[in-house]
């Protein structure tokens, strides 16, 4: 037999099995999602939830689809946050401080309050990520952050006003284009590769009948 | 947290773990590999085909959830459309938000076309986001695209289509390139040399990763382009049928928005399917690594217009879903998991094969293992074998799971298993849709003008089984190759009147074999409201 916990989805009353997660507990519960669900698995961010346990004061937010029912839930999903996201050229764009200053000046009102850490749903130091953002510290913000799902719960309780996501993805691309170093044995292959220095062993392999790349295949050398 | 039922096996599995560290177990044989599949594999189940009966793939036997979905019905009636006045009208049409949607967006945009995307859920909302392991490319010094195209073409069983791989594996290296130009962060070494490892059937370690968000760092990535483009985005929209002009040429969608089901025309003169795989049709009830979207809707808009399939009956099982605990059954573990060190291993203690051998293989391993060698751990919704984390962080040192591993890490943590220290329960899931729309190099379907294809949607670029990392390879590879064609074909492109005859075709065609049915299609989501009446 099945534990049930009543939870209280939109505040109405739905008594479900305690091994479901909110997501599942959901669809238990009759709704056939279109919002609000996306991987099902924890990386894309759509099912940003808000719950609160009855009798505790304490706000808190997760993803509807790793995170169990309990009981006395009361649960409102978040299925879409007006972050802000700027546009901006990668091409043209520096790694200087400048760049957070023109795009996102909101993040030097950051007053400190560190609610977007205690509300990320992948326990990242948010309010750390953006002081490095702050600096200009690219690199830090990038890997400080680079968990982040998008989701929004930390912008959705910033007093600031801050997209922290859309601030850290910027961090990225900045990290990843112009600060982690470049990589020159990717760049010689894709030269090799534009002057044609594979072109008749590819174009050799194609011609072979299926029973010589049998061959070839079953006892080609594997790096250990 | 393992409940007192799994005790005795763990203490089995931690007391045998130096021993498995060491041992390096053989590989097998092509012959072993051939009786396995065949005797293990979910493809070869010939009780779950059934022939299909209708349209250019007639008489050819493929899953019954997806010769249901072939042989269904429009969504609309031609006549309930209006043609002739279309809300959208643009060069290119893509369908699908995905990694190749939007790699094929960027660079149709680059080519100078009006382009939009329209997806049925939001962009990024994408099997693309979910891969975990790694993109590969031969760009390393003892590396080449020959090797990368023997091992790729072995692993799919010598049936990919040699003219897509060749193009698959000497684009590799320059698509790597592009995202990392682009901002993609890639696992590098100080002097920048790139962190690669071995995937399952690679011969090289040429597995790029960014951690194990690997896919979620790229989409994000192309994610934020495609808006830094200003290119629309019609999120919550679904093309549901695929419109031709009078001649025949691919030439538009009819589009239903989610939520309002409110229905509307995108005249085009190229469209691109970028739509994905099939994982939420569950074939033989196997649960999914995949999206929620996942519903093989490309297929079927490009089947009903006339376009062929290749390789339609086969699907990858990937061979480490998470079995336990129940909230994530089925999610994907990624491959990488192996790469780094870690063994399967069985209910007594004992490694059963080599960690890397190819996904289909390894998959059908698992299946054996915990059917007639009845070695499975029972986890109490069904069998599963163990793939033993911690030797990870005996092999590259404590700290190696959190910063290679961390998404695994955490989605166990949630669910309260430490995999540094104890290892975790796997069973094969359904991941990957292998067969798809048959294409040219170009990336155009071979039968219908003007309508292309890109990513987990076409068939043929890995033959009947495909190596991790080749997928969000393609997904680049094909994705851009089909925005730049698409965008040059649609320069010389001058649409016709549009129409929706095929729909009558396809009736007729499904009435004249007899076939009754109240179902419709393309599917859109799958269905896991609970019913009352």
């Amino acid at each position: 037999m099945e534990n049930m916990v009543n939870v209280y989805l939109f505040g109405k009353k739905y008594s479900v099995p305690d091994n479901l997660t909110i997501m599942r507990a959901m669809e238990y519960a009759g709704y056939q999602l279109v919002r609000g669900c996306g991987c099902r698995n924890g990386f894309c961010g759509a099912c940003a939830t808000i719950y609160r346990i009855k009798g505790d004061t304490t706000l808190r937010t997760c993803l509807a689809c790793q995170t169990k029912v309990e009981n006395d839930m009361y649960i409102a999903t978040l299925p879409f946050f007006p972050l802000v996201k700027q546009v901006y050229d990668i091409e043209k764009v520096k790694p200087t401080e400048q760049i957070m200053m023109q795009l996102y000046p909101e993040i030097y009102a950051c007053v400190g309050c560190n609610a977007c850490t205690k509300a990320c749903t992948q326990s990242l130091n948010v309010m750390q990520y953006i002081a490095y953002a702050q600096r200009g510290e690219f690199d830090k913000c990038a890997e400080e952050s680079f968990d982040c799902v998008m989701c929004g719960c930390c912008s959705a309780r910033c007093p600031a006003g801050i997209s922290h996501p859309q601030v850290a993805m910027l961090a990225r691309r900045l990290n990843g284009k112009y600060l982690a170093p470049a990589t020159e044995h990717l760049e010689n292959r894709v030269k090799e590769i534009e002057n044609g220095t594979f072109t008749e062993l590819i174009e050799a392999l194609m011609g072979k009948p299926v029973e010589e790349l049998k061959e070839l295949y079953n006892n080609r050398e594997i790096e250990k | 947290m393992y409940g007192k039922e799994f005790e005795e096996s763990l203490k089995a599995v931690a007391a045998a773990r130096d021993a498995n560290i060491a041992y390096e177990p053989a590989r097998m044989t092509a012959k072993e590999k051939e009786d396995l599949l065949a005797a293990y594999h979910p493809d070869y189940k010939k009780s779950e085909f059934r022939e299909l009966r209708v349209g250019a793939n007639k008489g050819e036997a493929l899953p019954h959830e997806l010769c249901d979905m072939l042989e269904a019905k429009s969504r609309i009636k031609a006549e309930d459309i209006d043609l002739d006045h279309p809300t959208y009208d643009v060069d290119v049409l893509i369908i699908g938000g995905g990694g190749a949607g939007s790699s094929a967006a960027i660079e149709a945009d680059n080519a100078g076309a009006k382009v939009m995307i329209v997806t049925k859920l939001r962009i990024g909302d994408a099997n693309t986001m979910m891969a975990e392991g790694g993109i590969q490319a031969a760009d390393k010094p003892n590396d080449s695209p020959a090797i990368h195209f023997l091992d790729a073409y072995g692993g799919g069983h010598f049936a990919a289509k040699r003219d897509l791989l060749a193009k698959l594996v000497t684009s590799a290296p320059d698509a790597i390139l592009w995202l990392n130009k682009l901002g993609v962060e890639f696992d590098k070494a100080p002097d920048g040399t790139m962190i690669t490892t071995h995937g399952g059937g690679t011969s090289r370690k040429r597995m790029h990763a960014a951690k194990d968000y690997s896919g979620a760092e790229i989409m994000r990535t192309l994610r934020d382009e495609v808006l830094n483009r200003g290119i629309p985005v019609i999120e919550f929209t679904s093309a549901i049928e695929l419109i031709l002009d009078e001649n025949g040429k691919a030439a538009g969608a009819v589009l239903m928005n989610m939520e309002t089901k409110e229905i509307m025309v995108a005249r085009a003169k190229t469209v691109i399917i970028a739509t994905g795989g099939a994982g939420r049709m569950h074939y033989q009830g196997f649960p999914t690594s995949n999206h929620y979207g996942a519903t093989a809707d490309g297929l079927v808009l490009g089947y009903r217009v006339g376009a062929k399939l290749l390789y339609a009956d086969t699907l990858q099982y990937h061979p480490t879903g998470a079995a336990y605990p129940q909230q994530i059954f089925g999610a994907l573990v990624t491959e990488k998991v192996r790469s780094l060190g870690a063994k399967l291993v069985n209910r007594d203690g004992k490694v059963f094969m080599h960690p890397l051998e190819t996904r289909d293989v390894a998959a059908a391993s698992i299946i054996r293992e915990c059917s007639d060698h009845a070695e499975g751990v029972d986890t109490g919704d069904g069998l599963a074998v163990w793939l033993d984390t911690p030797m990870i962080e005996k092999i590259g040192g404590e700290g190696t799971i959190e910063k290679r591993i961390p998404a695994m890490m955490r989605m166990f943590a949630s669910f309260g298993i430490d995999i540094r220290k104890e290892p975790i329960l796997v069973y094969p899931t359904l991941h990957y849709q292998n067969g798809g729309l048959d294409i040219n190099v170009d990336g155009e379907t071979t039968n219908v003008k003007n309508l292309f294809v890109a990513g987990e949607a076409v068939g043929g670029i890995h033959g009947r089984n495909r190596l991790m990392g080749n997928s969000l390879l393609d997904i680049i590879v094909f994705g851009r190759s089909a925005g730049k064609n698409a965008a040059a074909k649609a320069k010389e492109t001058e649409v016709g009147k549009l129409t929706l005859s095929h729909i009558a075709k396809f009736d007729a065609e499904r009435d004249a074999a007899g076939i009754e049915t109240n179902l419709v299609s393309p599917k859109l989501l799958p269905d896991y409201a609970r019913k009352f009446n």
